[in-house]
């Protein structure tokens, strides 16, 4: 299996009048084509900004980020990023919010059109196309913003914490949702989160970082059995014995 | 029309008697206001040639529109002040765009901006009338330099304001500074917009009114002006009346608009 993304030596300092920051140094690791990865940290250890730099928003200090074998200089076609917020426009339709980056694109055409309304029809938010954002639920938001993040057909989603500004209960759904559309349409997944559960419910694969500045402290391959939903995640026996290991990692 | 449970009809039937009861007092201390007035006036209390009454007001404005003089004062009015408005806002918002789109640029004119939204402008009346001469022109200029400050300022506030989120997400996407400002800064700032335009038409009839303190031969603020001087205290009264109309109806006007544009939210 090739790598679809991968991060050589990335470093990055943040620079303000009174001081420097280092956020990211010698941070590297590879996500496989079709493979859901997660990264774990503490909180401020510069997860956000490793989603920055690798959709193109802002140069690394130095390494190298590779995605399908071209460094990244400027956000990418190939790449869908899903902010820790839904950030749906509230002036906007659904339909139109999910029309957003193919309209950015200039690629909004009818066949364009019928591709996203498949998706909203698989998704359950096809009687929703038609109303605004704030008449729907925050989990249906979350989704809406997951179609919009598909829909310009991006080879790798990156996923910032996406869940962290719903309620327990409807963090759980989502997650199976989310999980379920990422698999069914499948895409490549960058998941980062502080919280050991979601990651351990969602990836293949875990790769936990420092303190910052962020290096990569370990990496694990998880071997749950493919077919288990996040939710029948939860229940499994092994479950707990890696949110024991990872704990003990992260502290 | 929908069937509502018994509840939700005395819910109903609360709110619009409430709206009876706010109605009904506004009209209500208007109408013992003008009465009050008009009786102290006629049985001497207070002195009509000074405080004048609603009847020598309405006399006064009946006298305006037979001589005919009535709406060519108003048009005159109107016309600079729709003209100021009209000018300030447009160029107001054009010039927080472009501050908006460099930042430097903002960075080197905001001191500029300040000081010239503190300083008074009727301290440029003098220079003014000399650029403008003693005519509508000045009128209007003096209309749009007291409005276009308040627009940038309140636009670019507006502007910056935007949900820095919401930003990055339409650069994720490799949106163009131009995308980002056609998809996301001007609709999200529509309420801005609609606001600051609310403020311009009460800066604008400033401006105009002060104007024609300075210069004019027509006009309401002529009128007023007019009417101080030759003690004819009727003629002021007549004159504010009829601004205060004006006044209410082009806030309804934008307040019209308002509805219309902000309908979705
Ligand atoms: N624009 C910035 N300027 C300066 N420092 C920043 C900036 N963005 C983030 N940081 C700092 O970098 C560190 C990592 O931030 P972030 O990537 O947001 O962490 P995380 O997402 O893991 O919570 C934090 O200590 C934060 O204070
Ligand atoms: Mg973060």
């Amino acid at each position: 299996m090739d790598n679809l993304l991968e991060l050589q030596g990335v470093c990055l300092t943040y620079h303000t009048k009174n001081k420097e920051t280092p956020a990211i140094k010698d941070l590297t690791f590879s996500v496989k084509r079709g493979e859901f990865t997660a990264i774990i940290g503490p909180s401020g250890c510069g997860k956000t900004s490793i989603m920055t730099l690798i959709s193109g928003l802002m140069p690394a200090s130095g390494g190298k980020i590779i995605i399908d074998g071209e460094p990244v200089v400027k956000p990418s076609d190939k790449i869908g990023y899903m902010l820790q917020k839904d950030e749906l426009f509230p002036w906007l339709t659904i339909m139109k919010n999910v029309m957003l980056p193919l309209e950015i694109k200039k690629k909004s055409n009818d066949k364009a059109k019928e591709y996203v309304t498949t998706l909203l029809e698989k998704y359950g938010l096809k009687e929703f196309a038609d109303y605004y954002p704030n008449q729907l639920s925050g989990g249906m938001r979350q989704r809406a913003a997951l179609i919009r993040t598909l829909a310009a057909s991006p080879e790798l989603l990156l996923l910032d914490e996406p869940f962290s500004a719903l309620d327990y209960q409807t963090r759980l759904s989502v997650c199976n949702d989310v999980h379920k559309i990422i698999k069914t349409e499948g895409k490549t997944a960058l998941l980062v989160t502080h919280d050991i559960s979601e990651a351990l419910s969602l990836a293949d694969k875990i790769v936990v970082l420092t303190d910052r500045p962020s290096r990569v402290k370990n990496s694990y391959e998880l071997d749950f059995d493919k077919e288990l939903s996040p939710l029948k995640r939860r229940e499994n026996k092994e479950f707990s014995q890696w949110f024991e290991t990872l704990w003990r990692q992260l502290n | 029309m929908e069937k509502y449970s018994y509840e939700h009809a005395l819910y109903l039937k609360k709110l619009r008697r409430q709206n009876i009861v706010v109605y009904a007092l506004r009209f209500g201390i208007l109408a013992s206001f003008l009465a009050l007035w008009e009786v102290l006036s006629d049985t001497g209390v207070i002195d009509g040639f000074i405080f004048s009454s609603p009847s020598r007001i309405l006399n006064t404005i009946k006298s305006l529109y037979l001589s005919g003089e009535l709406f060519s004062h108003i048009a005159t009015t109107l016309f600079e002040t729709i003209l100021g408005f009209a000018i300030a806002s447009v160029s107001g918002i054009l010039v927080a765009v472009v501050m908006w789109w460099s930042d430097t640029l903002k960075k080197v004119t905001e001191p500029y901006i300040v000081v010239l939204n503190s300083l008074p402008k009727i301290a440029l009346g003098p220079l003014i009338i000399i650029w403008f001469g003693a005519g509508s022109g000045a009128i209007i200029f003096m209309a749009v330099i007291i409005t276009v400050i308040v627009t940038i300022i309140n636009m670019l506030a507006g502007f910056i304001e935007v949900d820095g989120g919401k930003i990055l997400l339409l650069k994720s996407m490799g949106a163009s500074k131009r995308q980002i400002f056609t998809k996301l800064i001007f609709p999200a700032s529509l309420p801005t917009l609609v606001s600051t335009l609310k403020i311009n038409v009460g800066m604008s009839w400033i401006g105009s009114i002060m104007g024609e303190y300075l210069v004019s031969k027509q006009g309401i603020g002529y009128l007023i002006v007019y009417g101080g001087q030759v003690f004819k205290l009727d003629l002021v009264m007549a004159s504010t009346f009829i601004l205060c109309v004006l006044a209410g109806v082009m806030y309804a006007l934008v307040a019209f608009a308002e509805k219309s544009l902000l309908k979705r939210r």
